[in-house]
């Protein structure tokens, strides 16, 4: 997983980043909500995108999602230039976004929330649910998740099973960039670390995948790629080969105010 | 430059899997189960305390009758509360288009099949009306057809006074088509001895088969259980979300008309309050039937058995000779029972065997306070 910097792993034939942003800006009003970020994820690479609250993130995934267009910048999918214009030009165009709430209905089967929206069909025009449940445990298979009863409601899964559902989801409808939108924010340790487990699986089915977070320690270990952001400006795009585990947690909750904080606490324990 | 080793990722996944179910319990949450089992206990009941009248034929046709005619519109609103919605202007469709359809055939003479497709037409503009509201503002549906149900209560006082001097349309029997009409929605299906059956159980039959049909086997029924369960996700998976409710609102009013046929036909005369209340038996026999308030979870077979419940409710009480009064007592007895049943499945269903969410931000906080403080120290309290 881990690869040399620069290296054409993932690239396709003509050497371009799945995604790419070249020093994007969005303002809103007089507001700069994102400056001069720059960031790429190649198929089959984990870019991490790190941040406090406040750090733009959230603004970052929507410009990718299509719900903003950026005001300033280039926006490159396979190398062309592309601007989206709804989450539907996003979905087409192969990018895919997992928030937070995993867009599930909770008391529906896990057949039915993964399918929701593209129901496959008979040709009587009724759901063809041997299919859907079939599809089901097969994708989830893919993710390392063992579904015995698709009928399950998603609500009983964990917190980390939901997630690779729709995880499984998104790849199955034809997702090349896959955007997780904090997936391990309110999962414990052990949780986390399945999610991680789910990200790797997704990478290395070829996807490339943008994993925000606040978390260096679950960054660090999954990423290739690392872009750290700071009331709305960029700390940094960098290799996995150019940065270290604690440099990257320095940076990500600002050095200085953790020195501060370390020393707090160790006046805690005199 | 360390090489990056994953951390403690579970490698057996199967042990994430939690609230794997029995068979007996997928049994007892089916939405359905719960009104089967409440209608064998209620006709039990009256079975011993009615004794003969009640098992005969004669008894059957009664309380079947009676259940079916409440299931002419209480299906739909089943539907209706899957997808997250209610609708309190459901009863007085019943008079509404009873009203309108009498108008048409009798005071402006038209003939009864274009009085019927007329009224059908006014249905399902109401439909439309209730839904496109409930949609585009946003507002509790409770509200919205509480509104709707009154302004339609006012108009059909109004304009039935202004036009015939009563509150009721009377003589369609006379009208032109008639018979048809009361084939259609007043003729006797069948005999079994002296007992009739009502054409209206083949309307309710035909409407519980189908309103299963779609919500169990079509796509239109997965857009119903998600617009109810979690409408903003089916509209960002591409479920058109507000076409789903503003389609069901047309069915309920359609059912409702419907109804509303029913009543006319039988009875040759329609009392525009008909139906006025009994918006409420529909909303008690969807949650017998396992329907949740707040959407997403249901069944149109078990609303079916929660008509069955009502019916023999109603007729039950007289015939095994309790006060009738007791009528109201026992039904919000059961309705409370069923909603707290109904409670207590969703809860499970939703959290089974996941810690609650309280639990889940102290483990996050004590993580992060964990990462931070190993961070800060550099590796784990190095500066002690």
């Amino acid at each position: 997983m881990s690869d040399p910097l620069g290296e054409p792993v993932g690239r396709d034939f003509d050497g371009h980043a799945l995604l790419e942003l070249q020093r994007l800006s969005k303002f809103f009003g007089n507001v700069i909500a994102l400056q001069n970020i720059t960031t790429s994820v190649q198929a089959g690479e984990v870019t991490c995108v790190l941040g406090d609250n406040g750090a733009g993130k959230s603004t970052f995934i929507k410009i990718l999602a299509g719900v903003h267009s950026h005001d300033e910048g280039r926006f490159l999918m396979e190398g062309k230039e592309t601007r989206f214009h709804s989450p539907r030009d996003a979905k087409a165009a192969g990018v895919a976004t997992v928030y937070q709430d995993l867009a599930m209905a909770p008391l529906m089967s896990i057949w039915r929330n993964f399918f929701l929206g593209s129901e496959p069909t008979t040709w009587l025009g009724t759901i063809d649910i041997k299919k859907a449940k079939r599809v089901a445990i097969e994708e989830m298979a893919k993710m390392g998740i063992e579904v015995r009863d698709p009928e399950q409601p998603v609500g009983t899964l964990s917190g980390g099973e939901r997630q690779s559902v729709a995880i499984a989801r998104a790849v199955y409808f034809g997702a090349k960039v896959l955007i997780l939108d904090e997936p391990t924010a309110a999962l414990g340790v052990r949780q986390s670390g399945v999610v991680l487990r789910y990200i790797v699986a997704a990478r290395d089915r070829g996807l490339g995948v943008i994993f925000i977070t606040h978390n260096p320690h679950h960054a660090y270990p999954v990423g290739d790629r690392f872009l750290i952001l700071k009331r709305g400006a960029s700390l940094g795009n960098f290799a996995k080969s150019e940065i270290t585990r604690d440099e990257l947690t320095q940076m990500m909750s600002g050095g200085a105010e953790l020195e501060a904080l370390s020393h707090e606490i160790a006046s805690l324990r005199a | 430059m360390t090489t990056t080793v994953v951390p403690a990722i579970p490698k057996a996944p199967t042990d994430e899997r939690v609230a794997r179910s029995s068979p007996l319990m997928r049994l007892l949450i089916r939405p359905e189960f719960g009104a089967l089992a409440g209608a064998v206990v209620v006709w039990l009941l009256f079975a011993w305390q009615a004794g003969g009248v009640w098992l005969s034929w004669q008894g059957t046709a009664t309380y079947v009758d009676v259940s079916a005619k409440y299931g002419l519109t209480a299906l739909a609103i089943a539907l209706l509360m899957i997808g997250g919605e209610f609708d309190l202007s459901s009863g007085v469709m019943t008079g509404t288009t009873g009203m309108f359809a009498g108008l048409f055939a009798v005071n402006s003479g038209m003939h009864v099949v274009l009085a019927l497709v007329l009224s059908l037409v006014l249905a399902v503009a109401i439909g439309v009306i209730n839904g496109v509201m409930v949609v585009k503002s946003r507002l509790p549906s409770f509200i919205v057809t509480l509104g709707t149900f009154f302004a339609l209560q006012g108009f059909n006082l109004w304009l039935t006074q202004r036009v015939t001097g009563l509150t009721n349309v009377t003589g369609i029997d006379a009208a032109s088509g008639y018979e048809l009409g009361r084939r259609l929605f007043a003729s006797t299906m069948f005999h079994i001895g002296r007992a009739e059956f009502s054409i209206s159980l083949l309307w309710f039959v035909a409407m519980a088969v189908l309103g299963s049909w779609v919500l169990m086997r079509t796509k239109v029924g997965n857009w119903i259980f998600a617009v109810g369960g979690n409408r903003d996700a089916a509209r960002m998976v591409g479920v058109p979300a507000s076409a789903t409710k503003v389609g069901l609102f047309v069915a309920v009013a359609v059912c409702g008309w419907v109804h509303g046929m029913v009543v006319l036909f039988e009875t040759s005369r329609s009392n525009v309050i008909e139906g006025v209340g009994q918006e409420f038996y529909f909303i008690i026999a969807a949650v017998l039937g396992g329907c949740l308030l707040t959407g997403g979870f249901g069944s149109v077979v078990g609303a079916a058995f929660g008509c069955l419940i009502l019916g023999m409710t109603r007729q039950g009480i007289p015939l095994a000779g309790w006060d009738p009064n007791l009528n109201f007592l026992f039904l919000g007895a059961i309705l409370l029972a069923a909603a707290f049943a109904n409670e207590a499945i969703r809860r499970w269903a939703s959290t089974a065997g996941r810690p609650s969410q309280r639990k889940i931000e102290e483990a996050a906080h004590d993580a992060a306070v964990e990462q931070d403080v190993i961070a800060a120290t550099g590796d784990g309290g190095g500066d002690e």
